[in-house]
């Protein structure tokens, strides 16, 4: 199960790779999103998938998932969930300020003006 | 008191929430979050004093047994850093009330602050490694919203890509310490330090290591992740660049030097020698930007960048001298850099641009502007009475000592150009024939020169009496040298 895991983590990392290349805004956006994703269920799949039972712990349960990773990847997705809210309204923004999406257009050193 | 060592950051974290209620007002704004941070630097003062006096405090939450629970420890290192953050941002407020405008103070700028220490000493306190990335993420939050603030066009797309670079980092930050759970199984880092030692660092380590420099180095803009630092820091306005480039930086190198001297200390040949070389090239590429640019700010950015790598080079020595230089020079670049981006926002307030080849003669109207500025540029180069000088001092010792003579004296050289970047902004602006001036207040001007007078004065006895300042510095480098020291007494704390 491990093995399809990091199989599945490593495509997520492809297409979030892929996706922030590009140039439009959004696509790169949607790419970061990816990029969380996959960190995510990396973080599921460090602490080992094995155990079936719920992750609690009582008297005479010796067959449980690990709770830290499961505490974990709950911070990290509000977390995520924060920063890319943010970042789409910083986009949408920005487009209408710097009339473009393109993220060729919008470079500039911002040194000298 | 055993949860005094959390005031420094729950002071701030609740102004800045009460702060929010008061958008409008800005007298109550601002007098505020003067005397809640005047508190919590009193707080963090004692909390120092108090760590002096009775070694390592920690406070783990919800009284859960060592390693499981949440560890908050304040060392000599971590209470040097937050009492000085807090200092450097009481003076940075005041120093805004001149120059940040009504408008960006109506829509939370001081709650922006408040929130954005929250952040730093919380990653400078946390002893747990998500811990500390929640708070990276809590001050990265708040460095979004004041990077941002404002909403000028240039501001909205350096914005843009400071964002993307510090979420892909923060997403490299989470697979990082993902890694580093599946190889050791805990996250309290007194207890990855132990069971690193207890497998004695194997190749998988050295590469979470290096993971980790990259992850932190983007932070701390070390030499090839620097490339995002100098645009997106001219974006804001002067005294949201001075918080930046005073404390987010350093929070990155404090992350470095406390991973390196506490987690990966059995493989130094590698992974030390690693943070060396990159020291080294960090300071080429800083020395190189700071000498090429004609604008005031793009220089003192670029000085940001030598600072963290003279600092990384002191902490790559793994020595007692390098360690405690690498303290000294953290701690005065801390202040220094506020105090002249404080006095180069000054300049620009006066002449209204930041292109040096448009400036000159302010000596006749401003004379102690620019003696002022004269000192704060001799105590950045280290010239001896001034802070600088007793932590590079100490830094090439250590280097000396282990063995890196030649890379020492070339960051004894390396002070010459630094020396050079900023005489040029004192002879551009100050002498010469007369430029040009705008009109401005007698009481803005004012606003803005007193804060920044006592940062330099501030700067001044941190290096002429740098023998009080000694004792904290040597309890920092001797917890950084050993990591023992940490962990008894981080693991000792727990026991109920």
């Amino acid at each position: 199960m491990e093995i399809v895991m990091a199989f599945v983590c490593g495509f997520l990392f492809m297409a979030a790779i892929y996706l922030i290349l590009s140039r439009s805004l959004l696509r790169i956006i949607i790419g970061t999103g990816l990029l969380s994703h996959g960190a995510h269920l990396l973080i599921l799949t460090m602490g080992g998938l094995g155990g079936t039972a719920p992750p609690v712990l009582a008297e005479g349960v010796t067959d449980f998932a690990d709770p830290i990773p499961q505490a974990l990847i709950l911070t990290a997705i509000v977390i995520a969930f924060g920063v890319t809210a943010f970042i789409l309204v910083l986009a949408y923004r920005a487009y209408q300020e710097l009339q473009t999406d393109d993220t060729t257009a919008m470079k500039g050193s911002g040194i000298d003006d | 008191m055993i949860n005094f060592l959390l005031f420094p950051i729950l002071i701030t974290f609740f102004t800045g929430m009460i702060l929010i209620f008061f958008q409008k007002n800005i007298f109550m704004q601002r007098s505020i979050s003067l005397i809640s941070l005047a508190t919590a630097t009193i707080c963090a003062f004692l909390v120092m004093l108090q760590v002096q006096r009775e070694g390592i405090q920690s406070v783990t939450f919800g009284n859960w047994p060592v390693p499981y629970g949440i560890t908050m420890v304040a060392d000599g290192v971590s209470t040097l850093l937050v009492f000085t953050s807090l200092l450097l941002a009481f003076f940075l407020i005041w120093y805004s009330f001149g120059s940040i405008g009504k408008e960006r103070e109506h829509f939370f700028y001081y709650p922006g602050i408040m929130f954005i220490l929250t952040g730093v000493n919380g990653a400078f306190t946390t002893g747990d490694i998500f811990n500390m990335f929640v708070f990276f993420e809590v001050l990265l939050m708040s460095s979004y919203l004041l990077i941002v603030l404002g909403g000028e066009k240039k501001q909205l797309r350096e914005s843009i890509q400071y964002l993307l670079v510090n979420i892909i980092s923060s997403a490299l930050f989470v697979i990082t310490v993902a890694y580093l759970y599946s190889v050791v199984g805990t996250l309290s880092m007194a207890d990855i330090s132990v069971k690193i030692a207890e497998i004695n660092q194997p190749g998988i380590i050295t590469t979470i290591a290096v993971l980790f420099l990259v992850v932190f180095g983007l932070k701390a803009a070390i030499f090839p992740l620097y490339f995002w630092l100098p645009s997106s820091y001219a974006a804001p306005p002067i005294p949201v660049l001075a918080l930046f480039g005073a404390l987010l930086t350093k929070v990155g190198v404090y992350a470095i030097m406390r991973t390196y001297t506490l987690f990966f200390v059995h493989d130094i040949a590698f992974t030390h020698q690693l943070l060396l070389i990159f020291a080294v090239l960090t300071i080429i590429a800083g020395c190189i930007g700071a000498l090429a640019h004609f604008d005031v700010k793009q220089i003192i950015i670029y000085n940001i960048v030598i600072a963290v790598g003279v600092i990384l080079f002191g902490a790559a020595q793994m020595n007692f001298d390098g360690l405690e230089g690498a303290m000294f020079y953290l701690i005065h670049d801390m202040i220094i850099k506020a105090a002249l981006f404080m006095l180069v926002g000054i300049i620009i307030y006066i002449t209204g641009t930041s292109d040096l080849r448009k400036m000159g003669g302010l000596m006749k109207k401003y004379p102690s502007l620019g003696w002022f500025y004269l000192i704060a540029a001799f105590g950045l180069a280290g010239i001896p009475p001034l802070s600088g000088f007793i932590g590079k001092l100490l830094i090439v010792q250590g280097g000396f000592a282990a063995g890196n003579t030649g890379t020492s004296i070339f960051i004894l050289a390396s002070s010459l150009i630094v020396l050079l970047s900023v005489i040029r902004i004192f002879l551009y602006a100050f002498w010469g024939k007369e430029g040009q001036t705008v009109q401005i207040q007698e009481k803005t001007y004012k606003q803005l020169y007193y804060p920044t007078v006592i940062l330099v004065v501030i700067s001044i006895v941190y290096g002429v009496g740098a023998e009080w300042v000694t004792p904290f510095m040597d309890a920092a480098a001797h917890v950084l040298t050993d990591p023992s020291v940490y962990i008894e007494a981080v693991m000792k704390g727990a026991q109920p």
